[in-house]
């Protein structure tokens, strides 16, 4: 079969298509068509011609073989250290092999590639901090991956999701109805305990514009309350746009390098439109990876910067404790130890190690860190889109094994996981292996610990 | 000590030396060139021409974090090797340049030399390579991780690179037939440079551009430019 039906080198434009494929439950079809996919030689070794430059070339043909990076990865640890598993390994026995043969390959090869690319690695760069030859495997996935999705050969959850962003611009089916709707009902119901609450929305000029993840919305609507409540505590003068509110990007961990600019373009517009001072994005570690990191070069944005600066939701929060905007009541320190999550996508790509330990120290009596942490981190287990991925159920719980035993060693039974990702997987973690933990994002911890300011007290009757 | 074999020496160490240190010389500046031309910030994102001093930053953090002995989270976890891997590129550096008999070469040809070392300490020097690339043969073959990636031309690549220590060092105790492991150790000194810039070797140069590259990257894109925070390798 040239091109399956569902299963096909077309990106998902269309809310049909979106409907037939999430019409076929788990992929089954999809997969089975994915087996006798046409692999276009021409366009893929044109492609290769094209976008594989020296950086990648170089790291193909000098890595020495030297085994160094596969300690590394929470991967090869957990799978009892399985050669097949390092990062050498896994890169050059697949995109090695693709730029070697110049994309001539057949589907058995793409499908064991795009097996290796999402279900062997998160694109978390642990790697890369662990080759003496600076060599960035994580960075090589993520680019393999934009060569496997330019043939089809895409899990069925990101083609779907990459569908998503190309047709609502979010991860999901949230119309902008129901994103002002979800706000105004947000603002009226938690109003009742926080008078004067506000969502407001296409504010002009404001400091603050602040994008989101489109679960929150969809599934957790308390969040987008939450933030609300806290930037009235903080006295900030923001707003979020009608338009251009979703900060994540499938399309990233999809390998849709055109998806990614449609994506992240809707929230520079509306920047744009508005003309907010600040951007702050919630907590989302690739989100603030799709849009902050990587975002600029995705747009063509010289500067390799978001057009306004951007903070993350921890640098806001540390912002905000620091000067005073939000004030922590001691009495309600969180008491027993905290462990801390770190996101691979704002710390170790991020640089912002710092801030959620510096919030952690006005919210917790004791922060117990696991080893390593900030920069090392390791990967959550769920990172790089692996979270949503079905096909690789089985290795995403096999991964959790490190993150298990991370925490375990803490003695902590409590994880602070300011991140959708983590957050996700930590979760998924416990419920795998029942380790007894809890888990939670700031937004609820900071709203149980602060001091509620005057202008936000319920009038005594 | 003119060899009777004096044509072959000659001719060794004369044109086709010279020829091999131009193969050589041009060989790594094109490689360095063509890694450099083939940067695309738009490809790789990262921003090499705007925001360039943080770049340089990390650059400069990247490749002598690595440069230096233990110097990084990785080298302190794997001691042996990393002692194996730096005795091996200083010896392997260090020594030719330095070595009496190639600076009598160099008085005797252009009246002027270099500081130079002792024998004895040569001899110390080329022993520990051998030592090292022992080590790393065998690491190769006991680590599963290791063996998996490894192919014949990794093999083939530390031979290239220790062929010219234990020709010479047979040459100089002249165990056997000293004109042949004298041609030996030119000859095979000789397809060392020229190898570097031909394969994995030119790692020689393409070591420090690839460091420097992701160096950069963290430096800019990567967090660098938060409160000019630099990574920790
Ligand atoms: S540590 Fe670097 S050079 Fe060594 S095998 Fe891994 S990628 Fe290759
Ligand atoms: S990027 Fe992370 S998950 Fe992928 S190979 Fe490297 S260490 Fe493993």
């Amino acid at each position: 079969m040239p091109q399956g039906i569902l299963c096909n080198n077309r990106p998902v434009n269309s809310k049909e298509r979106i409907m037939e494929l999430m019409g076929d439950a788990g992929g089954k079809k999809y997969y089975k068509e994915m087996e006798t996919l046409d692999v276009s030689h021409d366009d893929l070794g044109a492609l290769i011609k094209k976008t594989c430059k020296s950086r990648i070339r170089t790291w193909l043909e000098i890595c020495n073989h030297c085994g160094l990076c596969a300690d590394s990865c929470f991967f090869y640890l957990t799978n009892n250290k399985d050669p097949k598993q390092t990062p050498s390994y896994k890169i050059q026995s697949t995109l090695g092999e693709l730029v070697r043969r110049k994309g001539k390959v057949d589907a058995a090869f793409m499908i064991n590639a795009m097996d290796t690319a999402w279900g062997k690695c998160t694109c978390c760069n642990r790697c890369g901090l662990y080759c003496p030859h600076g060599i960035d495997m994580g960075a090589m996935f993520s680019y393999l991956r934009g060569l496997l999705f330019s043939q089809g050969f895409v899990p069925y959850e990101l083609k779907i999701g990459s569908g998503m962003h190309r047709v609502y611009r979010g991860q999901m089916d949230v119309t902008t109805e129901d994103w002002v709707d979800t706000c105004e009902w947000m603002a009226d119901e938690y109003g009742v305990d926080y008078p004067g609450l506000e969502i407001p929305i296409d504010k002009p000029n404001a400091d603050i514009i602040y994008t989101l993840n489109a679960r929150e919305p969809k599934f957790y609507p308390e969040d987008v309350a939450e933030m609300a409540i806290l930037f009235q505590m903080a006295g900030e003068n923001w707003t979020v746009p009608s338009v251009g509110w979703e900060e994540t990007s499938l399309t990233m961990f999809a390998g849709d390098w055109e998806g990614c600019k449609m994506q992240v373009e809707t929230v520079y517009d509306a920047i744009e439109r508005l003309k907010p001072k600040r951007m702050v994005v919630t907590e989302c570690g690739h989100a603030y990876r799709g849009t902050v990191v990587e975002g600029p070069y995705y747009a063509g944005l010289e500067s390799g910067k978001t057009p306004i600066e951007t903070l993350h939701y921890v640098e806001w929060v540390a912002e905000a404790l620091r000067e005073g905007k939000i004030k922590i009541d001691p009495a309600k320190k969180i008491k027993e130890p905290v462990t801390i999550q770190d996101a691979c996508n704002y710390v170790r790509n991020g640089g912002l190690e710092k801030c959620t330990r510096e919030i952690a120290s006005y919210l917790c009596e004791e922060v117990i860190e696991m080893e390593p942490h900030g920069e090392h981190a390791f990967c959550c287990g769920g990172g790089g889109g692996l979270n949503g991925l079905a096909r690789y159920g089985p290795e995403r719980k096999i991964g959790f094994k490190n993150k298990r035993d991370q925490v375990l060693a803490t003695g902590c039974k409590f994880v602070l996981t300011p991140c959708h990702n983590c957050w996700d997987a930590i979760r998924d973690m416990e419920e795998a292996y029942h380790i007894g933990i809890k888990w939670s994002f700031l937004k609820p911890l900071l709203i149980k610990a602060a001091i509620m300011p005057d202008h936000m007290k319920l009038k005594e009757e | 000590m003119i060899p009777p074999d004096a044509t072959l020496y000659e001719i060794l160490t004369g044109p086709v030396l010279w020829g091999t240190f131009i193969i050589f010389g041009v060989g790594v500046v094109l490689r360095v060139l063509l890694y450099v031309k083939g940067l695309d910030w738009k490809i790789d994102r990262v921003t090499y021409g705007v925001n360039t001093s943080y770049g340089v930053k990390g650059a400069i953090k990247s490749v002598f974090s690595w440069l230096i002995p233990f110097g990084t989270r990785n080298w302190r976890a794997n001691p042996v090797m990393t002692t194996a891997v730096f005795v091996f590129h200083f010896g392997l550096l260090f020594t030719p340049v330095f070595l009496l008999a190639h600076n009598m070469m160099l008085t005797e040809r252009w009246g002027f030399s270099l500081w130079t070392i002792s024998e004895s300490f040569a001899d110390y020097l080329t022993i520990a390579v051998l030592i090292s690339a022992v080590y790393m043969v065998l690491r190769r073959i006991a680590l599963p991780e290791v063996r998996i990636i490894t192919t014949f031309y990794d093999y083939l690549i530390l031979l290239i690179a220790v062929a010219p220590f234990v020709t010479g060092f047979m040459a100089r105790y002249q165990f056997s037939d000293y004109q042949f492991w004298l041609l030996a150790h030119i000859i095979s000194g000789e397809i060392m440079l020229i190898a570097i810039p031909f394969t994995k070797l030119s790692h020689f140069v393409l070591f420090f551009c690839s460091r420097a590259q992701l160096g950069m990257d963290f430096g800019i894109k990567r967090g660098g430019m938060k409160g000019n925070k630099q990574l920790t390798w």
